[in-house]
């Protein structure tokens, strides 16, 4: 079954866009939006890194998205408002990737890849380590639910129940690493932080509870990939951005909802 | 005395500026104490201290052990993108049923506010859901922290005689900070004068007539017109001069 690449860019798909809701209504909740864009940004440094000194594209995206979040959650607050650091961080570590990846023989061509993703060229190693990624993240998440909610809502409150906040910003932040670094290949560089925004945005209308918003993010991201795969199959687009459209799609289609509903 | 909480010479800093200044307070069980000051004299620093929230520059803060705290915070604003109702907000961070978040706000006033969002409630329902969720696990300890910033006068007295309620029901001891002194003084068995440092302490009627109290909050007014003078922005150079040595053992009477 695993033979068939489009079973295997679906599974990757899927796993990308499971893992990506809950972390993305977090996103939404605590306004990181910019925070996941830059984070995704800097990756393309990683995966200079990484084919320069010919490690695993993963473990580069992974070791440069860490450092870039802890390095925006560690100088924020010291006299710079956290969209200049961001800017700054975002739009630095994208640019020193680009002039990185131009010291590569040969690795232009498949910048485009990084940038925009393959999720056709998925392999059964890649889907591996999507799949592990996924799961490791959705099982940090769950199991620190209510702590990440509370330090949410106030990180006072969670405070005075005996918990960090800081320690659990630092749990988002890692799973903030870890879901770029398994969706490069999926959707690329530049479209990651909308498979982590656009399901949670279009889920908000519909739900209750932090909950229901998780799990209804979890089924349009898992729509927005599978329909996405399909539709670009079809009419021979590319696939990420098809992905992203369709995503785009479901949102307007819930904002209609909750517009209708007053 | 059997202190709940005791402040040991706490210091605290800002960014290179004193906050506390070898600050010395101690919580009975039972008894509803209250922090009066101006903005800026580390009343709220108090409490977040306390909770755990700050790290002291020196000093020590015990707390009884296995203390249970109730905190009810100043402002909180749960950003609307994140929906909540109050039965869901209720079981944070600790999961209840559904029966006891409804007798939760069955005795917090507010019984029927179980499926509503966080986001769309009014001030004064907001308060109650705090309170509410700060009463869950019966505390030995209440804190809140103006409360009743944002009520009416109706309103912010109503609050303050279900505080009363709820300390005769739980024996808990409260500690609250104040922006409003008349509404302390029918409440409080004690306040504390806070302005870095404690300026004065003890009962109500003994706090507005010192003469530390005038100075700080309007001079030549004294009675009922001295404690709406609040938001002053006069310095306190006198605090360190005389008023603020006397002892203060004779009138925190225990």
């Amino acid at each position: 079954m695993l033979d068939s690449f489009l079973v295997r860019a679906a599974l990757a798909g899927l796993g990308v866009a499971l893992a990506a809701a809950p972390l993305g209504c977090f996103v939404v909740w605590r306004r990181m939006a910019y925070f996941g864009e830059a984070t995704a940004h800097a990756s393309i440094l990683g995966v200079a890194l990484a084919l320069s000194f010919n490690m695993s594209v993963f473990a580069g995206v992974l070791v440069v998205a860490l450092i870039m979040a802890t390095t925006v959650s560690t100088l924020s607050g010291r006299g710079y408002a956290m969209d200049t650091l961001l800017g700054v961080m975002a739009h630095s570590a994208i640019a020193f990737g680009l002039v990185a990846v131009s010291f590569l023989d040969g690795m232009r061509i498949d910048l485009l890849a990084y940038l925009f993703g393959d999720i056709l060229a998925v392999g059964r190693v890649d889907l591996a380590v999507i799949w592990g990624g996924a799961l490791l993240v959705l099982a940090l998440v769950g199991w620190r639910w209510q702590q990440l909610l509370i330090s949410t809502v106030s990180p006072d409150l969670a405070q005075a129940g005996g918990i960090d906040p800081k320690r659990e910003q630092l749990i988002l932040t890692i799973a903030l690493a870890v879901v770029v670094a398994v969706a490069i290949k999926v959707v690329g560089v530049l479209l990651i932080a909308a498979l982590l925004i656009i399901p949670a945005a279009a889920a908000r209308p519909l739900a209750q509870t932090p909950e229901r918003m998780a799990a209804i993010a979890a089924v349009i991201g898992a729509i927005s990939a599978l329909g996405g795969l399909q539709l670009a199959y079809q009419f021979d687009t590319p696939t990420g951005p098809t992905i992203v459209s369709l995503a785009a799609g479901l949102f307007a289609l819930s904002s209609l909802f909750s517009l209708g509903r007053g | 005395m059997n202190a709940l909480v005791t402040f040991k010479d706490v210091n605290l800093s800002y960014g290179g500026h004193k906050v506390l200044d070898d600050v010395n307070i101690s919580i009975a069980a039972g008894e509803i104490v209250t922090i009066v000051g101006p903005n800026g004299s580390g009343k709220s620093s108090l409490l977040r201290a306390l909770i755990g929230a700050i790290v002291l520059a020196s000093g020590q803060i015990i707390r009884e052990r296995g203390l249970r705290i109730g905190y009810v915070p100043q402002k909180l604003h749960i950003d609307p993108t994140l929906p909540m109702t109050v039965t869901r907000f209720l079981s944070l961070p600790v999961k209840i049923t559904d029966t006891e978040a409804s007798e939760a706000l069955a005795q917090a006033g507010v019984p029927d506010l179980g499926p509503r969002q966080m986001s769309n409630l009014s001030g004064g329902q907001f308060q109650r859901v705090l309170l509410a969720r700060a009463l869950l696990h019966k505390p030995q300890l209440l804190l809140l922290d103006e409360a009743t910033q944002g009520l009416d006068q109706p309103g912010s007295a109503a609050f303050y005689r279900h505080i009363e309620k709820v300390r005769d029901e739980l024996d808990c001891a409260v500690l609250m900070i104040s922006h409003e002194l008349h509404v302390v003084m029918s409440a409080s068995d004690r306040v504390i004068c806070l302005n870095g440092h404690v300026c004065c302490e003890g009962k109500p009627d003994v706090v507005a007539s010192a003469p530390e109290y005038r100075a700080l909050f309007g001079t030549g007014t004294g009675g009922a017109l001295a404690l709406y003078r609040h938001d002053h922005d006069h310095g306190h150079d006198h605090a360190h001069g005389d008023g603020c040595d006397h002892d203060h053992s004779s009138e925190a009477a225990k």
